[in-house]
This record gives structure tokens, sequence and C-alpha cells, in this order.
């Protein structure tokens, strides 16, 4: 019997156990997935959790749930991958053989990465909402505050899900209004970037909306440390940023068991083929989703674009055809604006968020890089896609796997 | 687009990078680091130049950790050399593209 080992039973490994568990023939190839955790988290829901619209009970479900039958879960701590031998070595000593390794480790925040960030006023007035126990602890602080600077900050690019930190600035804007206390608290956004967002006519777009809801806005901040007791962000040019409550997106790095294992970047991303999947270094390895370098957002929506086409080179690696090079980066994202509205916006490798209508070219009903209400239902109304169909592998309906370019305006 | 430079014409994007590094020489980085307020480049300019260009040639993404890290200077320094955005303005100068730091 030959085997398939995926490593993170995330949303990423979660799909792809769900795909090749209906794809590959069951008489040759025995599916196990990897993962120490009981619990999957619907991580988009950790922008809602601080807000107090989403509940904790609303993200959190067993990983159990989600693995098909036809798989089997391994609820053990890998420590290491030892890729010339196809061998993962396990925490409590087991040595796992492999022919084809599937790498979904994601990543993670590592706060430790700047001085003074996880420091005396860590999740007292300086908080993540990457996580769920950091998500959590700013709902109590949110609900808390009586006033003051709340700084917005992104620490440095790559980050999961690079819109999160916007929709924050936007959704905190409309909840303070919602509160009655908006005059009282100043928001402001501080960035490394040259703009609010990464591609130009977005970063248009969202650039409007932060002097809209004024939102004030600090641009190529290169974070330095933190000044726990004054309260303050120093940055290597010596600007200084004065925080009453500063939610931070820290550093963002792949799983340290890359570190372990020799696989990873300066930042345990894993070198990979950004059209195919491949691991750069090793031919039976593929890699999907947060955990890979490759030039694309890190983001459920990639994730699930790139699951779909890894599964078709799965297969054809294992009838030792050549592989498709045919991801071509495609990522969808809402983007929460605020006061019951979004914004959508489906972008690729080589093709920038623009305006136009989505799914269907010149119908929609979705409307790109423009708010609406409509937009705003769609994204609430993907927490119950995530958990009934995305996670499952079900095709979304109308929502192709490579960015369609008609109904665009590029 | 066209743009004329110390005297050469070169190609370069609406952000005023260079879009074909073989045009790229040394009096034109002196013309970019003109018109992005650095006065002078001196030894250590030069030597990140080289290797921002190096790393260009080997397809390695570039990052301000990345460049930290190299041994070739610390951050502090690189924005003590190259103030306000340190690796966009070495890049464009450099005649390499501005790095993706995406996404």
């Amino acid at each position: 019997m030959k085997k398939i080992l995926i490593l993170g039973a995330g949303t990423a490994g979660t799909m792809m156990a769900n795909h090749l568990n209906h794809e590959v023939e069951k008489k040759e190839w025995e599916i196990n997935i990897i993962d120490h955790r009981q619990e999957h988290y619907y991580q988009p829901g950790y922008l809602f959790l601080p807000f107090d619209i989403y509940e904790p009970e609303d993200i959190v479900k067993p990983i159990k749930d989600f693995i098909p039958k036809g798989v089997n879960l391994i609820n053990e701590k890998a420590l290491k991958i030892l890729p010339l031998e196809k061998m993962v070595q396990m925490v409590n000593g087991d040595q796992l053989h492999y022919d084809i390794l599937i790498i979904a480790t994601g990543c993670n925040i590592a706060p430790e990465e700047i001085p003074g960030m996880k420091g005396s006023e860590w999740h007292q007035s300086v908080f993540d909402f990457y996580t769920f126990e950091g998500s959590l602890a700013l709902r109590n602080a949110m609900r808390d505050f009586k006033g003051g600077k709340l700084v917005v900050h992104i620490t440095e690019m790559p980050i999961k899900c690079p819109v999160a930190p916007l929709e924050f600035a936007f959704l905190a804007d409309s909840y303070f209004k919602h509160k009655k206390m908006r005059d009282k608290v100043e928001i402001t956004y501080v960035t490394p970037l040259s703009g609010a967002f990464t591609k130009p006519k977005a970063t248009e777009a969202l650039s409007h909306l932060l002097d809209e809801k004024n939102i004030l806005q600090i641009n190529d901040f290169g974070i330095k440390k933190i000044d726990n007791e004054q309260k303050k962000m120093i940055d290597y040019e010596g600007r200084e940023v004065a925080f009453d409550l500063l939610v931070t997106v820290p550093t963002n790095k792949g799983d340290a068991l890359m570190e372990n294992s020799g696989m990873g970047d300066d930042l345990n991303f894993i070198p990979t083929n950004k059209a195919t999947l491949q691991s750069l270094h090793y031919p039976e390895v593929f890699v999907l989703g947060d955990a890979s370098n490759i030039p694309a957002s890190k983001a459920g929506s990639v994730a699930h674009f790139e699951a779909e086409i890894l599964t078709e080179n799965i297969l054809h690696y294992i009838k030792n055809e050549p592989l498709k090079e045919s991801f071509d980066g495609h990522a969808n994202c809402f983007i929460e604006t605020g006061n019951g509205k979004a914004l959508l916006i489906d972008f690729n490798y080589t093709h920038e968020p623009v305006e136009g209508s989505f799914p269907f070219p010149g119908i929609g009903p979705l409307r790109l890089l423009k708010e609406s209400r409509m937009n705003h239902m769609g994204k609430l109304a993907f927490r119950w896609i995530y958990w009934h169909m995305l996670l499952k592998g079900t095709h979304i309906p109308f929502v192709s796997t490579a960015m369609q370019e008609e109904g665009k305006h590029f | 687009m066209d743009k004329t430079i110390s005297g050469k014409t070169i190609q370069v994007n609406e952000e005023g990078y260079l879009t074909n590094f073989s045009e790229w020489d040394k009096d034109i980085a002196l013309a970019i680091s003109q018109e992005e307020h650095i006065e002078e480049l001196g030894p250590k300019h030069w030597k990140i130049i080289e290797y921002l260009q190096d790393q260009f040639k080997q397809e390695i993404p570039l990052s301000i950790r990345k460049i930290g890290k190299s041994g070739v200077v610390d951050i502090e320094e690189f924005y003590a050399l190259f103030p306000q955005g340190p690796l966009k303005k070495a890049t464009k100068i450099a005649g390499i593209p501005k790095p993706a730091s995406c996404i």
C-alpha cells in the first residue's frame, strides 16, 4: 500500500483530504492526515469576535467532524520531516513513511520577532486578532475601552489575509459609532506599505474609505520596537506612534517544523512552484495554502482554488504524467467596510483587483471594488459555505478556479 | 514608457522603475538617486545595490528582513542610507523591479 501523508488539518489540509478521498484509488493508496490539535477554527471569524458580531461557539468545531471516513486522522504532533528518507518523525517516536507528502501547516504570528511586542502590555493594551485567544482577549478590551488612541498596525509582509487589518479599522469605526463614542476614539492605520493595500486600484478605493471614516493613515512605518512603559511604537527612522489600544498583526511565520526540517526560508515558508504547487526541492512533496512562499495571498479562498488544482496534479504525479502549470494566484475576498456593507475583490498573479461584476459578467449580482449590502451578506453567508461546502471540497457554483477576466474593467 | 535620464533613453513603468535591467548603468543609478533625494552614493550604497541586483538575477524575493540578515547591511543602517522606504528606493536605483512584498 502506498501512502499519502497530509500535514495539517486546517482549511487547506482538510479540503485536500476530502478531494483526495474522492479521487484516489483506495486499493493502492492509504491517506493519512496529521494534526495534534482537536479543534478547527473558522479563522475569518477572528475578525468578527472582537466586535461581538460572532460568539466563540460560532467559529469552533471538532477537526474530526470534517475528515472523511476514508482518511485516517493521526492526532499526534510531527517533530521533523526527513525529505531524503521520505519520512516524518513524530514527537511520540513514531516514524511515518510517505510516497507523497502534502504540507498544509499554515502560518502563525510571531510577536517575539519585534522587541517589546510580547512585553508587559501583551494582551493588556497590545493585542493580536490572528489567534482565538488574542481575538477573544481583544473583545473584552474593546468592550471596556473608554476612548483614546486606537492604533491598527501591520508589522511586516507577508501576512495572512492582508485585508483583515483594514477591515478591523473599518469595523472599529462602525463599532464605536454604534456605541456613540466615536468622537472619543482616534483611529490610526499604520502600515509598512506605501499605501492602504498592495495593488494600486484597490489602494485608491480603500484610502478613500479610510478618509471618509476619519481613520488616520501612517505609511512606510518599519517598526523597530514597542516601548511598553510609554505605550508607543518606534520605527527605524525614529518616528513614534503612541497608543492606548494597539491592535497589531505581528510578523507571520510558517510552522517551526520547517525550521527543524531545513525546508523553509527565513520566515519558514517553503519554496514552492507557484504554478504547480510542487516543492522546488523534492518532487514528491507538495505545498498548499499559507505554508508556501508563492506570491499569492495567504487566504482560505486561495487555498480553495489551489486545492482543486493540486488534486489534479497529485493524480498526474501518481500516473507519472507531467504536472499542470495552472495555478494563477486566484484570490477572492470580501472586505468588510462597516455599517453592514462590504467590498469584494477578485484578482490573481497578473491582474490587480478592479471594478466590475461577479460572478456573472455584466450582471453580478455582486459588484467588485464597490461597497454594498449584498457583498456584506455574501461575507456572512460565507461562514455557512465554509463549514458545509468549502471544507468538504464541494465545488462552489459559478466561481471558477482560474480567475475570469470577463466582466472586469481593467 | 520612455524616460530620458543622464543623456540616455530608458524604459520605465509608471512608478519610474526600470522595466529592462540591461539598460541600467551607474550614471542612471546616480541620476535616479538624485531624484530620490539621496545626495551621494557611497561605497556602502553600491555594495547594497550590487547585492540587490545579485538577488534579482537569482530570482530571490527581496524583503527588508532578508537584507538585514544578509550581512551586507543591518536594518538601521539601511534606513539611514536610503531614508523613507529603503527597499523601494534602493531597488529603483538598482534598476530592478519594486519588490512585490505582496499581496
